[in-house]
């Protein structure tokens, strides 16, 4: 993917050639692997897989795979290379049951192959059993050290079931699909946790959003534009808005993706309103809003000021609130199952040096999703989040070099995620199959080294 | 079968803001500002991949090198690259032609789809070489041995080097256009107060139809520009006041100069297209008509013998259209009076008031009489939003077609409006349109 050479980091290209190869070796720099995207291996999952656990849901993830026609296998023996681990520990409870599941794949540690994926399938712990909560509270622990320990550009991450959803609901499909495939290349660490059994199975899997209409905001450049063009990608009809100072750019990505372009300041007064006003004069109906359009106004809170406080706040989140609410309340300019996805960040989970205005509008997006997919409910639909960590922007580009440079590092992949893999993970829970994923924040971030 | 002449319609258009010459678009090039254009009308249009009639634009401050200005420009859009275009120009009237030409071949049926545009940077204008440079530059292209090439260049003088920027004055009088135009005001007695309340207005207006969000389907942001860079929504009658004359100071036929930059058009930088079709083109493709092209002239002044002013042929090809048509002045629902300078609108108003003008210029019974001043740019002009030469005439027919689809939906009524250009070397242009809703 021309993308991914472009995009790759002056560093890692020196530690890729060879003098610079061998000099990080000596000294113990870190030595980014190269992250496979969808364009580099287009297969959904990366085979043989191992099915560890021999639960019914264990049997069932099994025989799904086999329907797809994966090599799959229930034990490492032999094995010389793995491409996806999947742990199904659904059913155990004590903590004595993790070993037992789990520990085959130590051995097996050193044959994975590179960008190989290891899922673990769990419930959340719920306040009942103590023996079995401590069980799979142990399986976060367990995933999250494991992600840090992975190499070569494979990732960790895991599935939570809420007890009563079964196995084969559509939403621990699609975040199993999502999971092993390259669309997940810099989410590594975390969880997905699929609260209902709602969703529908996609009916084709090489576009996934065939049929619905999706609006994203802030799409004229950046992480916005990749989200567009990804949505575009899986079959989506675009809506893109941007600020009207951004309308050429915004233009012209409306031509390349044939979608509609529209001119909005989201904070201005009445945005809502002319939204919906727009949408119904063109006889449109959203099925996903994808509300990206965000700032940054970074300044010690010792020097900030309601110049850099009040736009912040107002772009990253206010305008999420009216936005929706407006959409909502039009009541016409809706689908069925509508699908908001938001933009937090990782600092707001953890917070940033510089950045409290920042961090106060995403970890607002965050409990924002929480509130809006209660909301959503009752319509069939569904909100949840993405936090970005680090991710190869012009903005972040403006970064000061040294900052730049530690922040790329800081995380288990040792850099920098790209644009599309932001829009991977919204276009997976803007997806059919994500209907039973309800308010969560999903973090892409290879495994960024601050927050939970 | 259609019967011909047919409707020419006006579907709608787009424009960048117009930004100051040496502003955001500095160092940009007619051709990325024309495309830019051309891309946000493609955009809201849904023009992807269509193959158009025919597309006719133009620049008036042009590079030679910009022979096919207009079709390099399309080429870079995502239209269908087998659509004619063709260059066109009349000064700071040519994209308002561009628009006549193309309404006249969907009238005769020879195209049934088009896009009439005009571009124009001060800040990337030509600068050439003079005149005996370019000579003796030829002669020595031309010469055959090495020793004639030799001999060829050592004609250059250092003379010879300095550059030619582009002409600010008219050939046959030397005058800059602001210093006839001072000549004209002080003619017919403009004063300095008429020009800064029209001047005011206009800005007043301009940022109120911004406000309204009238300009959401008709600008297309550029560079970080969301508005036209010269806007002032907080200028004020003082403010205005306090501005220096820069025209007719020096001038013994003018005894108070009233001219300042705040009453005048600065020198700027943009680029604005037209979307026009058939009834039928615009059926197939899902697009509302705003407005009929119902008729056109052009007139020219004998300015350069001092008969007439320099920027007054509107005066005069206004009254015959309308009298070719059936109409009085005071028919008309919307009056676009291009602001090249707020003088050159009120000596145009004044003229047509003037018994005397009516009478012995223009061979009538009596005067054309006043207007109603609150339908005359009543979306803010030139003063406000600046004025890139060949873009305006595009500006003004979006703008008016837009307003009298408006204002007939909300009436219930027809509502006719009156496009006027004056042009360098003596020229003016000017169109009738007419709204039209389902």
């Amino acid at each position: 993917m021309t993308d991914t050479a472009a995009r790759t980091d002056t560093y890692t290209k020196f530690v890729r050639s060879a003098p610079g190869k061998l000099i990080a070796k000596q000294v113990g720099l870190p030595r980014p692997s190269t992250l496979p995207r969808r364009g580099d291996r287009p297969e959904p999952v990366l085979g043989p897989v191992v099915v560890l656990g021999s639960s019914a849901g264990a049997e069932q993830i099994t025989r799904d795979l086999l329907g797809q026609g994966v090599d799959v296998r229930r034990r490492f023996d032999e094995l010389r290379s793995v491409g996806s681990v999947i742990a199904v520990l659904d059913e155990i409870s004590t903590p004595a049951d993790l070993g037992r599941i789990l520990l085959p794949l130590s051995g097996a540690m050193r044959s994975l192959a590179p960008g190989a994926r290891v899922v673990t399938i769990s419930r959340p712990a719920r306040g009942e059993d103590p023996a079995r909560d401590a069980a799979r509270g142990g399986v976060e622990g367990f995933l999250r050290s494991l992600a840090h320990e992975m190499r070569g550009g494979a990732t960790a991450n895991g599935i939570l079931v809420r007890d009563g959803v079964d196995l084969d609901a559509p939403g621990v499909t699609g975040a199993l699909r999502f999971l092993l495939s390259a669309r997940s290349a810099f989410v590594t660490g975390q969880f997905l946790t699929v609260s209902t059994a709602d969703g529908s199975r996609t009916a084709d899997l090489a576009k996934p959003l065939a049929g619905r209409t999706a609006l994203v905001t802030g799409a004229a450049r950046g992480i916005g534009a990749a989200i567009a063009r990804t949505l575009a990608a899986d079959g989506a009809q675009l809506v893109v808005l941007d600020v009207p100072g951004a309308g050429t750019e915004l233009s012209r990505l409306a031509n390349d993706l044939r979608a509609v372009p529209v001119q909005l300041d989201v904070t201005s007064d009445g945005a809502g309103d002319r939204l919906v006003a727009f949408l119904r004069e063109r006889g449109l109906s959203l099925d996903i809003a994808v509300l990206n359009a965000g700032i940054t106004r970074d300044k010690l809170f010792a020097n900030m000021t309601p110049e850099r406080w009040v736009p912040v706040l107002a772009v990253n989140i206010s305008s999420q609130i009216t936005l929706t609410q407006a959409l909502i309340e039009a009541g016409d300019v809706l689908g069925d199952q509508p699908r908001v996805v938001s933009l937090a960040s990782t600092s707001g989970i953890a917070g940033n040096r510089g950045q409290t205005n920042y961090a106060a509008s995403k970890a607002g997006v965050i409990a924002f999703v929480g509130a809006l997919a209660a909301r959503l409910e009752s319509i069939g639909g569904t909100a949840n989040a993405v936090a970005p960590g680090f991710i190869e922007t012009e903005m972040t580009a403006k970064m000061p070099a040294l900052t730049r440079e530690v922040a790329r590092r800081l995380n288990s992949l040792q850099q920098g995620g790209l644009p599309v893999d932001v829009a991977e993970a919204i276009a997976f829970l803007a997806s059919d199959e994500a209907g039973g994923l309800r308010g969560e924040t999903l973090r892409v971030c290879g495994q960024n080294m601050v927050g939970k | 079968m259609t019967d011909f002449p047919r409707d020419a319609l006006i579907l709608g258009g787009n424009r960048i803001p117009f930004a100051r010459s040496g502003g955001p678009y500095a160092g940009i090039s007619n051709q990325d500002l024309l495309t830019a254009a051309l891309d946000g009308l493609v955009a809201r249009f849904s023009l992807q991949g269509e193959k158009l009639g025919e597309i006719a634009g133009g620049a008036v401050l042009k590079l030679a090198g910009d022979l096919n200005l207009t079709r390099e420009s399309a080429l870079g859009t995502p239209l269908d690259p087998r659509t004619p275009a063709l260059d066109m120009s009349r000064a700071c009237a040519t994209s308002l032609e561009t628009m006549v030409h193309l309404s006249n071949r969907i009238q005769l049926g020879q195209i049934d789809s088009g896009i009439a545009c005009g571009v124009d940077s001060a800040s990337d204008s030509p600068i050439e070489v003079t005149p005996r440079l370019r000579r003796i530059l030829h002669r020595a292209f031309a010469a055959k041995t090495a020793m004639q090439r030799v001999k060829a260049l050592s004609a250059i003088r250092p003379a010879d080097l300095t550059p030619v920027p582009p002409r600010n004055g008219e050939p046959r009088t030397g005058l800059s256009m602001g210093e006839h135009q001072a000549l004209t005001g002080a003619q017919w007695g403009i004063t300095r107060e008429a020009q800064d309340e029209l001047a005011l207005a206009s800005h007043q207006n301009l940022a109120a139809a911004y406000d309204a969000g009238f300009f959401d389907d008709l600008v297309t942001g550029y560079r970080g520009l969301a508005r036209d860079q010269n806007l002032r929504a907080d200028s004020t009658l003082e403010k205005l006041g306090s501005l220096k004359p820069v025209f007719g100071v020096k001038s013994p036929q003018v005894s108070e100069p009233t001219m300042t930059a705040g009453n005048s058009t600065p020198l700027s930088d943009g680029a604005s297209a037209v979307l026009m079709g058939s009834q039928e083109w615009a059926d197939e493709h899902g697009l509302t008509p705003l407005a009929r092209v119902v008729d056109a002239r052009s007139a020219a002044v004998d300015f350069a013998h001092g008969a007439e002013g320099l920027l007054m042929a509107p005066a005069y090809a206004v009254p015959e259209m309308l009298d070719d048509n059936g109409l009085t002045l005071q028919d008309l629902d919307l009056y676009e009076i291009h602001e090249a300078f707020a003088s050159t609108v009120l000596s145009t108003l004044a003229a047509w008031e003037s018994e005397e003008f009516c009478r012995e210029k223009l061979g009538r019974g009596g005067p054309l009489g006043a207007i109603d001043r609150s339908k005359l740019n009543v979306t803010g002009s030139s003063l406000a939003a600046g004025h890139p030469f060949a873009a305006t005439g595009g500006r003004l027919v979006a703008t008016l077609s837009k307003l009298l689809h408006q204002r007939a939906v909300e009436t219930g009524r027809v509502q006719r409006g009156l496009i006027s250009v004056c042009a360098a070397a003596g020229q003016g242009a000017v169109v009738l349109l007419e709204s039209v809703t389902d």
